[in-house]
């Protein structure tokens, strides 16, 4: 009998008392790995969203959030279409192919979706998922775009319009397609109105997935906003942008929140970052309690063993081997607790993350190991001192003395 | 000669003072010999016992085993005499509670690294000459209190040792498994002519011993030298 199955039939022995010893180890390795997972994927996010918005400058109600925006809260503030005219009048230079749209949440046969109106030949088909999907339009370039054989600084500044979304066409995201069971040329009912599915855009991995394209008109007719919008898009030349063409534009659009990319971009990198440093933090925090739990854990279990350590010591068993068997129970919680902290993490991000942050958050296998390190780290550590004591206890203290 | 200890002395501390369990003792023990120890409690009976297993250190005094000094102040030194040529047999069984008998043997065999089929055939040897080779798989808690002093007794004797401690093994039992128990220990004694050393507070345990030991505050009073004392004084008188 090796010192190995000495040590897993004692800890099957006193499982639930194992339970409750990897506890605090597993909640904080679930922690960390959710968060990771989460920012992972809101790191990747934000730059599907920055590409598939095409546009580099975004403008919005003055209370709304760009959260309010991507996500298509159904009280989300609008502000009347007509501020489209105001910029095309201002003959702002700087300032090509105004994007307005109106975004809302509705539900279709019990599947909630965001029905998303756009202005034909005005919406910046910039996404380039949606070229590579057929959705070709006359090429669109911004004003103060380079001619000839020379290369755009920014690949952003020429795109595709859209040509042409008649009334009651519209296209479908693929999450869509697939839950509902639709394909193009079918029918949607949206609100009582039928819409003809004239394309199914491919998979972005985005919001966009789960959004419904349709006229703008039409759309505002259904929601019955008049002519309320939720954004204008615009494709700014950024040369413009940085000789302050956000400060000109706000004089004219006044309760409005002008934004560029950069700074939607920067915002998400800055939560991003808090999130990696909010992991720090746990991880810091993990490291001691986690240590402290697992040391206390098998402190109580070395006093609880005394006599039993007593027999194996009177029988000639050295110290080394007392430190042993103990430190190899602290490498098998520390696998355990960095795998099963790794599963519920995953698990907890996989299942919250849409729900609370609208991203749909895959397993980050890489974290396993980084979990399982992490957790015998912690559980090795924390098991230092008490196989110390271990190791002192005499070998007759399974006896009474006289 | 199986052990020689001379001048002999564990000194405890307590909080009025020092006290000698065991006082400046000399004693030998003879290879093959069934030596019990008998005396008032707090006489210092366990002290000595743990002293010859190579459990406790003394405060001086030194020991021979076949005629080799034992330094009885390194740790690793005295694990290695415990496993090598010491068995010992508790009033408590000492038994690990999550371990099956056979595995309880085990334990004992795995300090030494040899082949592990062989452990498992001697452990499984051991556990039918003490009559529980039906009983391998059961846990100590499944075992009546004679059948867990015989598991003990299987392992003490896991290694082969040349010397058998034995803290009041019978000490938990009642009269009829005692006697059992004892028998057993006779046996061990006599057809493997292992050393038998014996605490015991028992008058009939201790007729089992072939030497006879009794101590008082730490002091050796040899039986026999006691008796045959008396008897001169019976007879001159």
């Amino acid at each position: 009998m090796r010192l190995t199955d000495l040590t897993l039939k004692e800890l099957w022995h006193r499982k639930s008392q194992l339970v409750s010893g990897l506890l605090a180890i597993t909640l904080g390795i679930g922690v960390i790995v959710g968060i990771r997972s989460i920012s992972v994927v809101s790191e990747k996010a934000v730059a599907i969203n920055l590409d598939n918005l095409g546009a580099n400058i975004l403008i919005l109600p003055q209370a709304a959030s760009v959260d309010n925006y991507y996500t298509a809260d159904i009280d989300a503030p609008t502000f009347p279409e007509s501020y489209v005219e105001k910029l095309v009048t201002s003959t702002l230079p700087g300032v090509d192919n105004l994007s307005p749209k109106l975004t809302r949440r509705v539900e279709v046969n019990g599947q909630k979706i965001v029905l998303t109106g756009i202005l034909p030949k005005s919406e910046i088909a910039s996404k380039p998922i949606w070229q590579q999907g057929g959705i070709v339009g006359e090429q669109v370039a911004a004003s103060c775009a380079p001619t000839g054989p020379k290369k755009y600084a920014d690949e952003k500044l020429q795109r595709k319009g859209i040509e042409t979304l008649e009334g009651n066409d519209c296209f479908i995201g693929s999450s869509i397609a697939q839950r509902l069971k639709l394909e193009e040329g079918n029918k949607l009912t949206i609100e009582k109105s039928d819409f003809k599915i004239v394309k199914v855009l491919p998979e972005t991995g985005t919001i966009d997935d789960d959004r419904v394209f349709a006229n703008l008109q039409t759309v505002q007719e259904l929601l019955g906003t008049g002519d309320q919008i939720s954004a204008i898009e615009i494709m700014g030349c950024c040369s413009e942008i940085s000789d302050g063409l956000l400060g000109k534009m706000r004089n004219i659009l006044p309760d409005t929140r002008i934004t560029t990319i950069g700074q939607i971009v920067s915002t998400q990198i800055e939560t991003n970052n808090l999130m990696n440093r909010l992991s720090l933090v746990f991880l810091i925090i993990i490291l001691f309690v986690g240590g402290i739990s697992i040391g206390n854990y098998i402190w109580a279990n070395v006093n609880e063993r005394r006599k039993e350590i007593g027999i194996l010591r009177m029988i000639g068993y050295h110290k080394r081997h007392i430190y042993n068997i103990l430190i190899f129970k602290a490498l098998i919680m520390g696998v355990t607790g960095g795998i099963a902290g790794y599963i519920l993490g995953t698990i907890g991000a996989v299942w919250l993350g849409p729900q609370f942050a609208g991203l749909a958050v895959s397993p980050i296998y890489l974290l396993l190991p980084v979990s399982i390190a992490i957790s015998i780290i912690i559980s090795v550590t924390g098991s230092i001192i008490p196989a110390y004591m271990a190791g002192r206890i005499e070998p007759f203290s399974n006896m009474q003395e006289d | 000669m199986l052990i020689q200890i001379k001048n002999l002395t564990k000194t405890y501390q307590r909080h009025d003072g020092a006290i000698n369990a065991v006082d400046n003792l000399s004693l030998d023990i003879p290879k093959g010999s069934f030596v019990t120890i008998t005396g008032p409690s707090g006489s210092g009976k366990t002290t000595l016992l743990l002293i010859l297993g190579g459990l406790l250190h003394p405060t001086s005094g030194t020991m021979e085993y076949n005629g080799k000094e034992i330094n009885l102040q390194r740790e690793n030194e005295l694990a290695n005499f415990r496993s090598n040529h010491v068995g010992f047999i508790m009033q408590s069984f000492a038994l690990v509670p999550y371990l099956t008998a056979l595995e309880n043997i085990l334990i004992a065999l795995n300090v030494k690294n040899s082949n592990k089929s062989e452990h498992r055939n001697r452990a499984l040897e051991l556990l039918k000459w003490v009559g529980l080779g039906d009983r391998t798989t059961h846990y100590p808690k499944e075992l009546s209190a004679g059948q867990q002093q015989r598991v003990a007794i299987a392992r003490a004797l896991a290694n082969n040792p040349d010397l058998l401690l034995a803290d009041e093994p019978t000490g938990n039992l009642d009269p009829g498994l005692s006697e059992e128990i004892l028998g057993v220990l006779k046996d061990i004694n006599q057809k493997q002519y292992t050393t038998v050393v014996m605490v015991t507070h028992s008058p009939m345990a201790a007729e089992y011993g072939n030497k006879k030991i009794q101590l008082k505050n730490g002091k050796l009073q040899d039986l026999d030298q006691i008796r045959i004392e008396e008897n001169i004084k019976v007879l001159i008188n």
